[in-house]
C-alpha cells in the first residue's frame, strides 16, 4: 500500500491557496474521520488485512482465554456431579455470584444495541465506525448472560422444564414466575441483536467476499446472501436497518427492566424496590457503554483500527459514560434514600451492612468508580481523549458496577427480617472460576469474531464520508452534511 | 368419595415450648431429612424442617431466651408459589397446604429468596446417612437428591394416611387424629395441630385466643401456623 494511495482522494481534494485555510483543511481531516476519506479499496484492505494474521500474540491469547474457558465448562460439569455445595451459597444466600454475572452480562449487552440503534434513529454520525464493535459486544455478552441462569440451577440438566416446549409430562412453565418474562425478554433480545448485527453486516460480508479467496470465500459467498450493491438492495437495506432501530429500543429497555423485576417482585429487603426498573436500564448502559470504550480500545490496539477509531470516538463516548454516571448517580441515590427515609427496621440494617458493616469496602469502592471518578475526570477534554485514562476509568467504571451487583444480590440476601437466619456469602473457588471464565469466554468469542468478519462497517463509514464535506462560508470552514430523508 | 375442604392449621403455644428441641429430631426421623456436620451447618447448610430460632433478650445476668420454634408457615398466598418458573411449588386448593413437587423442582431457588420466614432448605449435596440411620429411612417419604428445595409438609403423609383410614371406616376425621411428627413429640404439648374449617377442633377454640399472633403479619402472606405469644423463659 503506497503512500501515496493512502491519501486522500483527488476528488476530495479542495486545497486551498490560502495558507491558514489550508492548515484548518488539514486540522478537520486529522479530527475527524468522516472529513477524512480514503479510497474504499484502501479502507477495505485495513479492515481485511487485521483478519488475516493470527500472530503470536493471537494464539496466545487464543490458548490462555481458550483453556480459561474450558476450566469454566469443566467446573460445571464437577458442579453437576457434586452438587451446588461446592460453592459458598448457603441458606439465605441463595443467589450469589452467577446471578451477579447474569445481571452483569446482560448490561454489558445493554450498550450494543444503544449506541447503535439509538444514535442510528439520532442520526449521530460518530456512531459509525463503532456500531459493529458495540453490536457484536451485545450479542457475545448476552450469550454469557445466558448461560448463567442455567449454570446456577440446582439440576442444571433440566433446565428445558422451563422452556415452553410441548412435552410428554404435559407440563408448562408457570408465567407467573418473573424467571419466564425474564428469559422470554432475553431471547427476544438476543434474537433481535443479532439479526440486527447480522443485516449491518451483510455488504461488509459481500466486501470481504469479493476481496477473499478459499474456505473464507466459500463462507462469506454463502453468508452474504447474494449482495450485489444494486440500488434495491441498499434501499432495502436501509428500511431493514431502520425498522429494526426503532423496533429495538423498547426491547433494550425493557429487558433490564424485566432482569430487574426478578428482584423487584420479591419481598426481599433490599430488592423490593420500585425505582428497579429504570436503575437497571440506567446501570446496564452505564457499564456497557464503559466495556464499550474497552473493546474499542482493545480492538484499535489489537487491529491497527488507528483510522477509524479517533480521538473524536472516545470523546463522544466518554461523555456518554459521564452523563450515564450522572443518571446512574441520581437512580442510587433515589434507592438509597427512600428506604433510608422509611426507616424500616431491616432495610436500616441493610443500609448499615452497607454504609458501615462488613460490605462497607466494597459499597466506598463502588461510589467511587461509580462517582467519584468519572466526575472528578470525565469533565476534561484531555482525559476524555486520553486512552490511558480511558481504559483506567472504564475498568473502574466494570469493578463499581459489579460490585453494585454483588450488594444487591448477595448482599441484600444475607439480611431479611428473622436476624436468625442472617448470615454472610463468601465466594469460593468454583463460582470465582466460572466468573473468570465467562469474561473469558466473552474475549475467546471476540477474537475469534475479529479474524473472520470485519471489525468495522466500512459501508457505513464510507456512506458518512461520501455524504461529509467542508463549506467555505466567508473565512471559516464549516463541516456539512447531505441529509437523504 | 370427596374430600372435604380443610384449613390445616398448627397452634405453637410459646408459653408452652421449653426450646428442647424434640420436634426437630422428630421431623428429621420422620421426613428423611438428611444431617449435617457441624462445619457445614457454620457453613449455613442445615435443613431442619422445623427448628428452634433462639433469640436472646437480655444480657448477663438477667438473661432472657425467647424460643420461636419455626417451621413453613403454609401461607394461605405464599410468596414462594407463584415465583416457581416449573410450578414445583404451588397451593393445595383443597387443603390449603403449599405443596412442594420435589422431582419437578430444578433448583432456581428463587423460592426461598421470596420467603420471608426462610423456612424452604436446597439439597447442596446428595444427601448422606451414616449407620444406622439410613435402616430407618421413612418408606412414605421421598429421599430428595442434590439440587432440590424441600420445606415442611405439615407431614402430608400422616394427613394422607389419616384421611384414608377414615375413609376405609366410612366416617369423618375425628380432631387429634391427624398429627404431624413435631405435634406427636412435643413434651411441654406447646404444637398443637387441626383442621380451622371444623369448629370444634381444639386449634379453631385456641385460634380465638388473645395471646394470637401470627410471624411477619405485615408482609400479607396469610400464614396456616397461629402462634400464642408467651411469657419470656429465664435461663
Amino acid at each position: 500500500m503506497s503512500e501515496q494511495r493512502m491519501d486522500r482522494p483527488l476528488w476530495r481534494r479542495p486545497m486551498p491557496k490560502d495558507v491558514d485555510l489550508a492548515h484548518q483543511v488539514e486540522h478537520e481531516r486529522r479530527s475527524h474521520l468522516l472529513l477524512d476519506p480514503r479510497y474504499p479499496l484502501d479502507m477495505d484492505k485495513n479492515v481485511l488485512d487485521p483478519m488475516y494474521r493470527t500472530g503470536i500474540q493471537f494464539w496466545i491469547a487464543f490458548v490462555i482465554l481458550g483453556g480459561v474457558v474450558a476450566l469454566y465448562l469443566g467446573t460445571w460439569l464437577y458442579q453437576m456431579l457434586w452438587g451446588l455445595g461446592i460453592t459458598g451459597l448457603n441458606r439465605p444466600v441463595m443467589w450469589a455470584l452467577y446471578i451477579v454475572n447474569f445481571v452483569y452480562f446482560i448490561g454489558i449487552g445493554h450498550a450494543g444495541t444503544f449506541i447503535s440503534a439509538a444514535l442510528r434513529v439520532l442520526k449521530i454520525e460518530w456512531r459509525r465506525p463503532i456500531s459493529r464493535a458495540a453490536e457484536t459486544l451485545t450479542v457475545f455478552a448476552l450469550i454469557a448472560a445466558a448461560m448463567f441462569p442455567i449454570v446456577h440451577l440446582g439440576r442444571s440438566w433440566k433446565f428445558y422444564w422451563l422452556l415452553p416446549i410441548p412435552n410428554q409430562r404435559q407440563i408448562w412453565p408457570s408465567f407467573h414466575s418473573p424467571l419466564l418474562w425474564d428469559m422470554t425478554a432475553i431471547f427476544t433480545y438476543l434474537s433481535c441483536s443479532i439479526l440486527f448485527a447480522y443485516i449491518g453486516l451483510l455488504p461488509d460480508l459481500a466486501m470481504a467476499r469479493d476481496h477473499t479467496g478459499g474456505w473464507r470465500h466459500r463462507m462469506y459467498d454463502i453468508l452474504a446472501l447474494g449482495w450485489r450493491g444494486t440500488e434495491r438492495e441498499w434501499v432495502n437495506h436501509e428500511t431493514a436497518l431502520n425498522v429494526f432501530s426503532y423496533a429495538i429500543i423498547p426491547v433494550m429497555f425493557s429487558v433490564h427492566t424485566i432482569v430487574s423485576w426478578d428482584f423487584a417482585m420479591a419481598i426481599q429487603p433490599g430488592w423490593h424496590h420500585t425505582v428497579f426498573g429504570p436503575y437497571f436500564v440506567i446501570g446496564a448502559l452505564f457499564s456497557g457503554v464503559a466495556a464499550v470504550i474497552l473493546v474499542m480500545i482493545i480492538a484499535r490496539k489489537g487491529m491497527h483500527l488507528e483510522y477509524f477509531l479517533r480521538a473524536e470516538h472516545f470523546d463522544g463516548m466518554a461523555k456518554f459514560l459521564l452523563i450515564l454516571s450522572f443518571s446512574w448517580a441520581y437512580f442510587y441515590f433515589n434507592d438509597y434514600l427512600v428506604p433510608w427515609y422509611g426507616q424500616e427496621p431491616v432495610e436500616k440494617i441493610l443500609q448499615q451492612l452497607f454504609s458501615q458493616g462488613i460490605l462497607a469496602p466494597l459499597w466506598f469502592l463502588m461510589l467511587f468508580s461509580n462517582i467519584v471518578l468519572p466526575w472528578a475526570a470525565l469533565w476534561s477534554k484531555k482525559i476524555r481523549t486520553s486512552i490511558p485514562a480511558l481504559f483506567f476509568i472504564s475498568v473502574f467504571v466494570q469493578i463499581g458496577m459489579y460490585i453494585e451487583r454483588y450488594l444487591i444480590i448477595p448482599g441484600s440476601l444475607g439480611r431479611n427480617e428473622l436476624p436468625f437466619s442472617w448470615g454472610l456469602y463468601i465466594p469460593h473457588l468454583p463460582e470465582s472460576l466460572i466468573t473468570v471464565g465467562a469474561f473469558c469466554l466473552v474475549g475467546f468469542l471476540y477474537i475469534v469474531f475479529s479474524r473472520i468478519f470485519p471489525l468495522i462497517p466500512v459501508w457505513e463509514v464510507y456512506e458518512g464520508q461520501v455524504m461529509r464535506g467542508l463549506r467555505r462560508i466567508g473565512r471559516a470552514l464549516v463541516p456539512t452534511r447531505i441529509e437523504p430523508d | 368419595m370427596e374430600f372435604p375442604d380443610r384449613k390445616w392449621t398448627m397452634i405453637v403455644d410459646l408459653d408452652k415450648c421449653t426450646g428442647c428441641g424434640a420436634c426437630v429430631v422428630a421431623c428429621h426421623a420422620e421426613n428423611n431429612v438428611s444431617i449435617f456436620t457441624p462445619e457445614e451447618i457454620v457453613r449455613g447448610r442445615a435443613m431442619h424442617w422445623i427448628h428452634i430460632e433462639r433469640y436472646w433478650g437480655a444480657v448477663y445476668p438477667k438473661t432472657q431466651a425467647h424460643f420461636l420454634p419455626l417451621l413453613c408457615q403454609q401461607c394461605f398466598r405464599a410468596p414462594c408459589e407463584p415465583v416457581c418458573p416449573v410450578y414445583a411449588t404451588l397451593h393445595s386448593e383443597r387443603e390449603n397446604l403449599n405443596l412442594q413437587v420435589y422431582n419437578r423442582c430444578v433448583g432456581t431457588r428463587y423460592c426461598q429468596n421470596n420467603d420471608p420466614y426462610k423456612v424452604r432448605f436446597f439439597n447442596f449435596f446428595d444427601p448422606v446417612f451414616d449407620q444406622p440411620l439410613n435402616e430407618q429411612l421413612n418408606p412414605d417419604v421421598t429421599v430428595r437428591s442434590a439440587g432440590v428445595m424441600e420445606k415442611c409438609t405439615f407431614c402430608v403423609q400422616r394427613i394422607r394416611r389419616a384421611e384414608e383410614t377414615a375413609q376405609v371406616e366410612g366416617r369423618a376425621l375425628r380432631d387429634g387424629e391427624v398429627t404431624p411428627a413435631c405435634v406427636q413429640t412435643c413434651p411441654p404439648s406447646a404444637l398443637i395441630f387441626g383442621d380451622l374449617n371444623d369448629p370444634n377442633s381444639q386449634v379453631s377454640k385456641l385460634a380465638t385466643s388473645q395471646r394470637k399472633f401470627k410471624l411477619l403479619d405485615h408482609l400479607g402472606t396469610e400464614p396456616q401456623v397461629i402462634y400464642l405469644k408467651g411469657g419470656d423463659s429465664h435461663v
